[in-house]
Protein backbone atom coordinates (compact mmCIF):
# COMPACT_ATOMS: atom_id res chain seq x y z
CA UNK A 1 0.00 0.00 0.00
CA UNK A 2 3.32 2.64 0.40
CA UNK A 3 2.71 3.65 -3.31
CA UNK A 4 -1.35 4.63 -2.12
CA UNK A 5 -0.67 8.29 -2.40
CA UNK A 6 1.44 8.15 -6.14
CA UNK A 7 -1.14 6.02 -7.69
CA UNK A 8 -3.69 7.07 -10.47
CA UNK A 9 -6.60 8.75 -9.30
CA UNK A 10 -8.87 5.58 -10.74
CA UNK A 11 -6.47 3.12 -9.07
CA UNK A 12 -6.46 4.74 -5.77
CA UNK A 13 -10.04 4.26 -5.45
CA UNK A 14 -9.29 0.70 -6.90
CA UNK A 15 -6.89 0.02 -3.72
CA UNK A 16 -9.15 0.75 -0.89
CA UNK A 17 -9.08 -2.62 0.78
CA UNK A 18 -13.36 -2.03 1.52
CA UNK A 19 -13.79 -1.21 -2.19
CA UNK A 20 -11.98 -4.53 -3.15
CA UNK A 21 -13.56 -6.56 -1.07
CA UNK A 22 -16.98 -4.98 -2.14
CA UNK A 23 -15.69 -6.07 -5.46
CA UNK A 24 -15.79 -2.17 -6.64
CA UNK A 25 -14.97 -1.39 -10.45
CA UNK A 26 -14.65 1.71 -12.34
CA UNK A 27 -16.70 2.66 -15.05
CA UNK A 28 -16.12 6.38 -16.04
CA UNK A 29 -14.18 8.87 -14.86
CA UNK A 30 -14.49 12.36 -16.15
CA UNK A 31 -13.50 15.75 -14.39
CA UNK A 32 -16.27 16.13 -11.48
CA UNK A 33 -17.60 12.84 -12.32
CA UNK A 34 -17.39 9.41 -12.03
CA UNK A 35 -19.12 6.15 -12.35
CA UNK A 36 -18.76 3.00 -10.31
CA UNK A 37 -20.26 -0.10 -9.97
CA UNK A 38 -20.56 -3.13 -7.24
CA UNK A 39 -21.36 -6.52 -8.91
CA UNK A 40 -24.15 -8.73 -7.06
CA UNK A 41 -23.21 -11.70 -5.30
CA UNK A 42 -24.45 -13.95 -2.55
CA UNK A 43 -21.91 -12.38 0.78
CA UNK A 44 -23.67 -8.95 -0.33
CA UNK A 45 -27.22 -9.65 0.02
CA UNK A 46 -29.61 -7.94 2.81
CA UNK A 47 -32.58 -9.84 2.74
CA UNK A 48 -32.47 -13.35 2.58
CA UNK A 49 -35.37 -13.73 1.51
CA UNK A 50 -35.65 -11.92 -1.99
CA UNK A 51 -31.69 -12.50 -2.43
CA UNK A 52 -31.77 -8.14 -2.77
CA UNK A 53 -28.39 -6.49 -2.34
CA UNK A 54 -27.94 -4.67 1.39
CA UNK A 55 -28.69 -1.34 1.36
CA UNK A 56 -25.40 -0.53 3.27
CA UNK A 57 -23.42 -1.90 0.03
CA UNK A 58 -25.24 1.23 -1.82
CA UNK A 59 -24.37 3.39 0.81
CA UNK A 60 -20.64 2.29 0.67
CA UNK A 61 -20.83 2.32 -3.52
CA UNK A 62 -22.09 5.99 -3.08
CA UNK A 63 -19.75 7.40 -0.43
CA UNK A 64 -16.84 5.84 -2.29
CA UNK A 65 -18.03 6.78 -5.76
CA UNK A 66 -18.66 10.73 -3.71
CA UNK A 67 -15.16 10.63 -2.84
CA UNK A 68 -14.38 9.95 -6.80
CA UNK A 69 -16.29 12.66 -8.23
CA UNK A 70 -14.54 14.96 -5.64
CA UNK A 71 -11.02 13.85 -6.10
CA UNK A 72 -11.27 14.01 -10.35
CA UNK A 73 -12.56 17.33 -9.89
CA UNK A 74 -10.25 18.38 -7.84
CA UNK A 75 -7.63 17.10 -10.25
CA UNK A 76 -4.71 16.61 -8.01
CA UNK A 77 -4.60 13.71 -5.33
CA UNK A 78 -5.71 14.97 -2.06
CA UNK A 79 -7.58 13.44 1.10
CA UNK A 80 -10.85 14.27 2.23
CA UNK A 81 -13.08 13.40 4.26
CA UNK A 82 -16.66 13.08 4.57
CA UNK A 83 -18.57 15.65 6.54
CA UNK A 84 -22.37 13.95 5.72
CA UNK A 85 -23.93 11.61 3.54
CA UNK A 86 -27.54 11.68 2.93
CA UNK A 87 -29.44 8.76 1.32
CA UNK A 88 -33.16 8.37 -0.01
CA UNK A 89 -34.13 4.68 -0.96
CA UNK A 90 -36.36 4.59 -3.96
CA UNK A 91 -36.93 1.74 -3.96
CA UNK A 92 -35.63 -1.66 -3.35
CA UNK A 93 -33.15 -2.92 -5.87
CA UNK A 94 -34.06 -5.88 -7.94
CA UNK A 95 -32.80 -9.20 -6.66
CA UNK A 96 -29.75 -10.56 -7.44
CA UNK A 97 -28.91 -7.64 -9.06
CA UNK A 98 -25.96 -5.50 -8.69
CA UNK A 99 -25.26 -1.48 -8.31
CA UNK A 100 -24.20 1.17 -10.07
CA UNK A 101 -23.48 4.64 -9.00
CA UNK A 102 -22.66 8.24 -10.36
CA UNK A 103 -21.92 11.00 -8.26
CA UNK A 104 -21.33 14.35 -9.46
CA UNK A 105 -19.08 16.84 -7.51
CA UNK A 106 -20.94 20.46 -8.44
CA UNK A 107 -19.29 22.88 -6.41
CA UNK A 108 -15.96 23.08 -4.70
CA UNK A 109 -14.67 25.94 -2.63
CA UNK A 110 -11.44 26.08 -0.73
CA UNK A 111 -12.41 23.67 2.19
CA UNK A 112 -15.52 22.18 0.78
CA UNK A 113 -16.98 20.12 -1.54
CA UNK A 114 -20.67 19.47 -2.37
CA UNK A 115 -21.43 16.11 -4.55
CA UNK A 116 -24.92 14.30 -5.51
CA UNK A 117 -25.13 11.17 -6.49
CA UNK A 118 -27.60 8.65 -8.35
CA UNK A 119 -27.90 4.83 -7.90
CA UNK A 120 -29.67 2.65 -10.11
CA UNK A 121 -29.52 -1.45 -10.52
CA UNK A 122 -30.56 -2.19 -14.67
CA UNK A 123 -31.68 1.20 -15.94
CA UNK A 124 -29.65 4.41 -15.24
CA UNK A 125 -33.11 5.96 -15.60
CA UNK A 126 -34.91 4.15 -12.82
CA UNK A 127 -32.96 4.96 -9.55
CA UNK A 128 -33.14 2.98 -6.61
CA UNK A 129 -31.34 5.92 -4.78
CA UNK A 130 -30.71 9.77 -4.37
CA UNK A 131 -27.82 11.19 -2.21
CA UNK A 132 -26.39 14.30 -1.72
CA UNK A 133 -23.18 15.04 0.37
CA UNK A 134 -20.77 17.29 1.71
CA UNK A 135 -17.13 16.68 2.00
CA UNK A 136 -14.17 18.32 4.18
CA UNK A 137 -11.21 18.97 1.35
CA UNK A 138 -7.41 18.17 1.83
CA UNK A 139 -7.85 17.39 5.50
CA UNK A 140 -4.07 16.80 5.64
CA UNK A 141 -3.26 20.08 6.66
CA UNK A 142 -5.42 19.28 9.32
CA UNK A 143 -4.00 18.05 12.31
CA UNK A 144 -5.13 14.29 12.40
CA UNK A 145 -6.93 14.31 15.78
CA UNK A 146 -6.05 10.90 17.98
CA UNK A 147 -8.26 9.72 20.75
CA UNK B 1 -36.46 -7.67 27.37
CA UNK B 2 -36.35 -10.83 27.40
CA UNK B 3 -33.37 -13.74 26.16
CA UNK B 4 -35.65 -14.61 23.69
CA UNK B 5 -35.96 -11.54 22.26
CA UNK B 6 -32.12 -10.80 21.81
CA UNK B 7 -31.94 -14.44 21.16
CA UNK B 8 -33.96 -13.66 17.84
CA UNK B 9 -32.92 -10.92 16.70
CA UNK B 10 -29.21 -12.01 16.95
CA UNK B 11 -30.13 -15.04 15.22
CA UNK B 12 -32.22 -13.20 12.07
CA UNK B 13 -28.75 -11.02 11.91
CA UNK B 14 -26.36 -13.66 11.37
CA UNK B 15 -29.26 -14.72 8.96
CA UNK B 16 -28.13 -11.87 7.10
CA UNK B 17 -24.87 -12.51 4.23
CA UNK B 18 -23.85 -8.82 4.59
CA UNK B 19 -24.06 -8.33 8.28
CA UNK B 20 -21.82 -11.89 8.23
CA UNK B 21 -20.02 -10.03 5.52
CA UNK B 22 -19.36 -6.86 8.02
CA UNK B 23 -18.89 -9.17 11.18
CA UNK B 24 -21.36 -7.08 13.18
CA UNK B 25 -22.94 -8.35 16.18
CA UNK B 26 -25.23 -7.09 18.50
CA UNK B 27 -25.02 -7.42 22.72
CA UNK B 28 -27.57 -6.15 25.56
CA UNK B 29 -27.05 -5.17 28.64
CA UNK B 30 -30.28 -5.10 30.53
CA UNK B 31 -32.79 -3.52 28.42
CA UNK B 32 -29.78 -2.08 26.26
CA UNK B 33 -28.42 -2.86 23.22
CA UNK B 34 -25.38 -2.07 21.68
CA UNK B 35 -23.93 -3.36 18.13
CA UNK B 36 -20.48 -4.15 18.12
CA UNK B 37 -17.97 -4.30 14.47
CA UNK B 38 -14.74 -5.88 15.56
CA UNK B 39 -12.36 -3.98 13.51
CA UNK B 40 -11.27 -5.92 10.48
CA UNK B 41 -9.19 -5.50 7.34
CA UNK B 42 -11.17 -5.90 4.89
CA UNK B 43 -13.31 -2.50 6.41
CA UNK B 44 -10.92 -0.30 5.70
CA UNK B 45 -11.62 2.66 3.38
CA UNK B 46 -8.13 4.89 3.75
CA UNK B 47 -5.20 2.70 3.85
CA UNK B 48 -2.93 5.76 4.58
CA UNK B 49 -4.73 6.74 7.71
CA UNK B 50 -5.38 4.09 8.07
CA UNK B 51 -9.36 4.14 9.02
CA UNK B 52 -12.64 2.37 8.04
CA UNK B 53 -14.44 2.87 5.45
CA UNK B 54 -17.47 5.67 6.02
CA UNK B 55 -19.88 3.66 3.77
CA UNK B 56 -19.18 0.81 6.53
CA UNK B 57 -19.82 3.24 9.43
CA UNK B 58 -22.67 4.20 7.72
CA UNK B 59 -24.31 0.67 7.27
CA UNK B 60 -23.34 -0.53 10.48
CA UNK B 61 -25.52 2.39 11.79
CA UNK B 62 -28.46 1.86 9.76
CA UNK B 63 -27.97 -1.69 10.34
CA UNK B 64 -27.97 -1.32 14.16
CA UNK B 65 -31.13 0.98 13.39
CA UNK B 66 -32.99 -1.76 12.10
CA UNK B 67 -31.83 -4.60 15.09
CA UNK B 68 -33.71 -1.79 17.45
CA UNK B 69 -36.53 -1.65 15.69
CA UNK B 70 -36.28 -5.43 15.37
CA UNK B 71 -36.03 -5.62 19.32
CA UNK B 72 -38.62 -3.62 19.80
CA UNK B 73 -41.05 -5.33 17.35
CA UNK B 74 -39.70 -8.92 17.08
CA UNK B 75 -42.87 -10.81 15.88
CA UNK B 76 -42.82 -8.32 12.19
CA UNK B 77 -40.87 -8.12 9.19
CA UNK B 78 -37.34 -6.17 9.48
CA UNK B 79 -38.99 -2.46 8.36
CA UNK B 80 -37.21 -0.73 5.04
CA UNK B 81 -34.93 2.45 4.82
CA UNK B 82 -36.67 5.42 3.68
CA UNK B 83 -34.18 7.76 4.00
CA UNK B 84 -30.49 7.94 6.22
CA UNK B 85 -28.29 11.13 6.97
CA UNK B 86 -25.18 10.43 7.99
CA UNK B 87 -22.95 12.65 9.99
CA UNK B 88 -18.98 12.11 9.93
CA UNK B 89 -17.82 13.30 13.25
CA UNK B 90 -14.08 11.52 13.40
CA UNK B 91 -12.51 9.15 11.15
CA UNK B 92 -13.11 5.57 12.27
CA UNK B 93 -10.17 4.06 13.56
CA UNK B 94 -8.32 0.88 13.04
CA UNK B 95 -10.27 -0.71 16.04
CA UNK B 96 -13.69 -2.17 17.12
CA UNK B 97 -16.54 0.69 16.89
CA UNK B 98 -19.83 0.24 18.78
CA UNK B 99 -23.32 1.97 18.42
CA UNK B 100 -26.37 2.02 20.28
CA UNK B 101 -29.59 3.21 18.66
CA UNK B 102 -32.84 5.34 20.06
CA UNK B 103 -36.02 5.38 18.72
CA UNK B 104 -37.47 8.85 19.19
CA UNK B 105 -40.69 8.22 17.77
CA UNK B 106 -42.43 4.99 16.42
CA UNK B 107 -45.75 5.56 14.69
CA UNK B 108 -48.09 3.50 13.07
CA UNK B 109 -46.57 3.57 9.42
CA UNK B 110 -42.96 5.15 10.24
CA UNK B 111 -39.87 5.21 12.58
CA UNK B 112 -37.40 7.75 13.52
CA UNK B 113 -34.22 6.64 15.05
CA UNK B 114 -30.86 8.10 15.80
CA UNK B 115 -27.93 6.11 16.37
CA UNK B 116 -24.49 7.26 17.40
CA UNK B 117 -21.32 5.28 16.78
CA UNK B 118 -17.97 5.95 18.76
CA UNK B 119 -14.73 3.63 19.55
CA UNK B 120 -12.53 4.73 22.47
CA UNK B 121 -14.85 6.68 24.28
CA UNK B 122 -18.67 6.86 24.24
CA UNK B 123 -18.04 11.10 24.91
CA UNK B 124 -16.54 11.36 21.53
CA UNK B 125 -18.78 9.28 18.92
CA UNK B 126 -17.08 8.83 15.39
CA UNK B 127 -20.23 9.16 13.55
CA UNK B 128 -24.37 9.40 13.78
CA UNK B 129 -27.43 8.71 11.72
CA UNK B 130 -31.08 9.94 11.59
CA UNK B 131 -33.23 8.08 9.51
CA UNK B 132 -37.04 6.95 8.59
CA UNK B 133 -38.19 3.37 8.38
CA UNK B 134 -41.38 2.32 6.56
CA UNK B 135 -42.59 -0.55 9.63
CA UNK B 136 -44.04 -3.26 7.88
CA UNK B 137 -47.06 -4.80 9.57
CA UNK B 138 -46.82 -8.36 8.89
CA UNK B 139 -45.60 -11.60 10.71
CA UNK B 140 -42.27 -12.20 10.15
CA UNK B 141 -41.71 -15.26 8.16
Amino acid sequence: MSDFDTAPLPERMLMAPHADALGMRLVSIEKGRGVMTTPWREELVGDPETGVIASGVVTALIDHTCGLAINSAIGEPMPIATLDLRIDYLRPAAPRTGITAEAHAYRLTRTIGFVRAEAWDVDRGDLVATAQAAFMLNTRTQPLKVG
Amino acid sequence: MNDAAIQSLDAFLQKVPYVRFLGMRVELAGDEMTAVLPFSQHLIGNPMLPAIHGGVIGAFLELTALAQLSLAQPAQRVPKTVDITIEYLRSGRAQDTYARAILRKVGRRVANVQVEAWQDSRAQPIAGLTGHFLLRNEPRT
